[in-house]
């Protein structure tokens, strides 16, 4: 038991209990921090009064201020709304072609779309639209399945070899692999090359051309421009959606890679779609 | 004979374990009792080769139990380093994605390993030595209950063990700081009541007339987090022998559990556990009385009362109804200046020994710790402002602030105590070297600096990528962009934490020579002895 002395260094009395050495000095409650402590706590009564706060039997004290955050975000929403609404209703009413041609129409269009592309379409083409393999680069004016506005309004609309959407953009190169022998496949694919660069060994060449003759031509067509009414790429411009050289392509000759987009129409309706396919002509390589 | 009934008992688990490890339904909880196995077994073969037939010593009952607060000491210094360390990966898988090796090590394995390593395995051994040191000190009486003490620590570990290789085995309940499946869950209950016994019988049987401030801080702690524990994780288990529970709650109604819980493992295991060791080892290593009783007694209570009411305010704007966004605010501003009635009693017990923090690198830590408390207690108010949080809210800020607290308060404030337990705790004349706490200070108040500075520039630029939109109304940025434009600050937030690391490898090479008796031959610190004065 201590009892209760001054503290020399302060000249304030202790409280005259001691624990293992530690004393307490019988200091008053700081007046700033009384004054600030009763402002908070009156604060805090005053703006549960304002706002909805106090838990009651079966609902709770609204406020006096009417506040509700689901009000709010409702009201935000018919606001902005509100706002875009004259533009909605002549994208909505309009063909994407007629959107393209309207300035005031194609500006909201393609800030609308390319908002929605962040959100949607960056993760396989790329935040710049500039794809990755597998992905084309919607940037340049090479399309497989055709570079309009309508064409690409469609593809977003149903997708590419997206089973669930009957009206989606269907085409399937055979393996075929099971179909010519690899000495066959190892010249179609050094001809194929040697469309658009240099190969490694031109005695492939022409016979590689005969295999194209008798096998590819159907869809690629006989001068290998391909067919955007069935997907088919063309195979002179240099740009390779799996891969570039021979063996990338003889890879996709024998075993090719069937790419799948997504239909859109039922995730983002029709707007969103139009306001996208008229962004993704805007990007450059539209026809 | 020595650790009879434990061999016994331990034999038994390491047994229930094996079996469990057998019958599991589902892979990783097969998985998790292997490793139980092991334990248990490495238990039972340490006191096999301890035990023996004599007549065990008679334990002195006026002497202080301090054998488990050296483990205490020795095992806080180890998972700070491993929490700490495991941080600093978690930052780097930031900033370079390819640093995840599945599945493992990914990030989402390793943040709750972070999050719990330095909560509760650092923190947690921190408290619990500590108030294990207090408490007999204060009470002038020896720990209650004989070998208790050695239960509550082994048994403690035991629950880091599992909790960490649950994490990494992928066995979570996805509730942020309270992660361990139920079966953990109710191991921690077992050891924290074991605690609580502990330590109120150790009050009870006190030879002092009154209770000292630090100890109601470590009872509310304890108390609290008691009550905390067992509410959040009521859950039931898919299977006995399975990893997977569900919780009692659903939707709104779980996710406000889980943030009254979260948020008051803030309140009562890092802010009033911590205030505890506070209200000991800064009058002691300052030798000044405690600045004020009365302000102790009132904001005290005043935390106690608010702080439990304030986790709603962790989900501002989503489906938890507006009186309880409302209520979550309001508790929290008021709880403003009872956090910083603990951070002026701190800083003005050191009225009359001002001149302390130019020449002892301990206490100038300590001061450092109750600064970083009084930053993060008027931030934590302010970010819940329905205003601020709108911004704030899911970015790197949160992380700042957490971060600032976590660092700059509970960690600076453990190692204040450590350095000043430890020489005390192996009866060696001083530290092995007082520079080298002066390195750790500096490292870790600059790593700190580095972190949150970096951090708040992080998450306000993400906030406002977040909500800016074009005179057309549409979202400016994509979620992927904001994202790339955080990477420098992630790579300097990596190089912030490492700092901090580094500064807790020196000390536990610090503590360790400390506790092998080593004494480094060095200059002292300027101004740490009075400079003789000239014969006349």
């Amino acid at each position: 038991m201590s009892t209760e002395r001054i503290d020399d260094v302060s000249g304030i009395s202790t409280t005259g209990h001691e624990w293992d050495g530690i004393k307490e000095l019988n200091n008053p409650l700081p007046r700033w921090w009384v004054i600030t402590f009763y402002i908070t706590i009156a604060w805090a009564a005053a703006y549960t009064i304002a706002y909805p706060a106090w838990p009651m039997l079966s609902s709770a004290t609204k406020g006096v201020l009417g506040y509700s955050s689901r009000n709010d975000v409702k009201n935000e929403l018919a606001a902005a709304e509100a706002a875009k609404g004259k533009y909605v209703a002549a994208i909505q009413a309009k063909t994407v072609s007629e959107i393209a041609a309207d300035d005031a129409l194609r500006e909201f269009a393609v800030a609308a779309g390319g908002a929605a592309f962040k959100v949607n379409c960056v993760q396989c083409h790329g935040s710049g639209a500039q794809g990755s393999a597998g992905f084309p680069n919607l940037n340049d004016d090479e399309w497989l399945w055709g570079g309009s506005a309508e064409q690409i309004q469609q593809t977003i609309t149903h997708g590419i070899r997206f089973a669930s959407d009957p009206d989606t953009r269907q085409s399937e190169m055979p393996a075929f692999g099971d179909i010519i022998t690899p000495e066959q496949a190892t010249q179609v694919s050094a001809y194929v090359a040697s469309l658009s660069g240099p190969v490694h060994d031109a005695s492939l060449i022409e016979p590689g051309a005969k295999v194209f003759a008798e096998n590819c031509v159907a869809c690629h067509g006989a001068n290998a421009k391909g067919n955007k009414e069935l997907g088919a790429p063309d195979l002179t411009d240099a740009i390779w959606f799996y891969g570039s050289g021979e063996t990338a392509i003889a890879a996709q000759v024998r075993a090719p890679k069937h790419g799948v987009m997504p239909a859109w129409i039922g995730r983002l309706g029709e707007t969103t779609v139009k306001e996208l396919a008229v962004y993704v002509h805007s990007l450059g390589g539209g026809e | 004979m020595k650790f009879g009934t434990e061999i016994v008992l331990l034999c038994f688990f390491t047994f229930l374990a094996l079996v469990a490890a057998g019958f599991g339904v589902d892979e990783p909880f097969r998985q998790h009792m292997w490793v139980l196995f092991f334990v248990l077994l490495g238990f039972v073969v340490v006191l096999l080769r301890n035990t023996s037939f004599a007549a065990p010593a008679p334990i002195d009952s006026s002497a202080y139990m301090d054998g488990p607060v050296r483990y205490g000491a020795i095992a806080t210094m180890f998972w700070g380093v491993v929490g700490m360390l495991v941080g600093v990966i978690i930052a780097l898988q930031l900033a370079y994605p390819d640093l995840n090796i599945e599945p493992w090590f990914n990030f989402g394995r390793l943040r709750p390993l972070h999050t719990s390593g330095v909560v509760f395995a650092f923190g947690g051994n921190a408290l619990l030595c500590t108030s294990l040191y207090v408490v007999q000190r204060t009470c002038r009486a020896r720990l209650f209950g004989g070998d208790l003490a050695w239960f509550v620590f082994w048994g403690y570990q035991l629950f880091i063990v599992m909790a960490a290789t649950g994490y990494l085995l992928g066995i979570t309940e996805s509730r942020e700081y309270a992660e361990p499946e139920w079966y953990v869950d109710l191991w921690l209950t077992v050891v924290w009541v074991a605690y609580l016994i502990l330590f109120l019988g150790t009050i009870l049987k006190r030879k002092e007339p009154h209770i000292y401030v630090a100890n109601w801080f470590y009872l509310s702690f304890i108390v609290t987090i008691a009550m905390l524990h067992v509410v959040n994780n009521l859950s039931m288990p898919a299977s006995f022998v399975g990893s997977k529970s569900y919780s009692a709650f659903s939707g709104v109604q779980d996710a406000l559990t889980q943030w009254w819980y979260g948020h008051n493992a803030v309140g009562f295991f890092l802010t009033a556990g911590f205030l505890g060791m506070m209200y000991y080892f800064v009058p002691k290593q300052a030798n000044r009385p405690v600045y004020s009783y009365r302000l102790s007694i009132i904001h005290f209570w005043a935390i106690i009362f608010l702080y439990i009411w304030a986790g709603p305010h962790h989900l501002h704007y989503t489906a938890l109804p507006d009186w309880a966004q409302t209520l979550g605010m309001v508790f929290s501003i008021m709880l403003w200046m009872p956090s910083w009635g603990g951070m002026i009693n701190g800083l003005m017990t050191l009225s009359g020994a001002w001149d302390k923090i130019r020449t002892d690198p301990i206490i100038r830590m300590m001061v450092m710790a109750i600064a970083f408390y009084g930053m993060s207690t008027f931030e934590g108010p302010m970010m819940s402002i329905k205003a601020v949080n709108s911004l704030s809210h899911y970015t790197d800020w949160t992380i700042g602030h957490v971060h600032s607290g976590a660092l700059g308060w509970v960690g600076m404030i453990s190692f204040g105590a450590i350095y000043y337990m430890v020489p005390k705790l192996w009866n060696r004349e001083r530290l092995y070297s007082l520079r080298l706490v002066t390195w750790h200070f500096w490292l870790a108040t600059l790593g700190i600096v580095v972190y949150a500075a970096v951090m708040w520039v992080s998450g306000v630029m993400q906030g406002l990528m977040w909500r800016e939109y074009d005179e057309q109304g549409f979202l400016v940025y994509s979620f992927a962009e904001t994202v790339a434009a955080m990477h420098p600050y992630y790579v300097m937030r990596a190089i912030g934490g490492a700092m901090y690391l580094s500064g807790a490898l020196l000390m536990a090479w610090n503590i360790t020579m400390t506790i092998l008796g080593y004494q480094r031959e060095e200059q002292p610190l300027p101004g740490s002895e009075p400079a003789l004065q000239p014969a006349e």
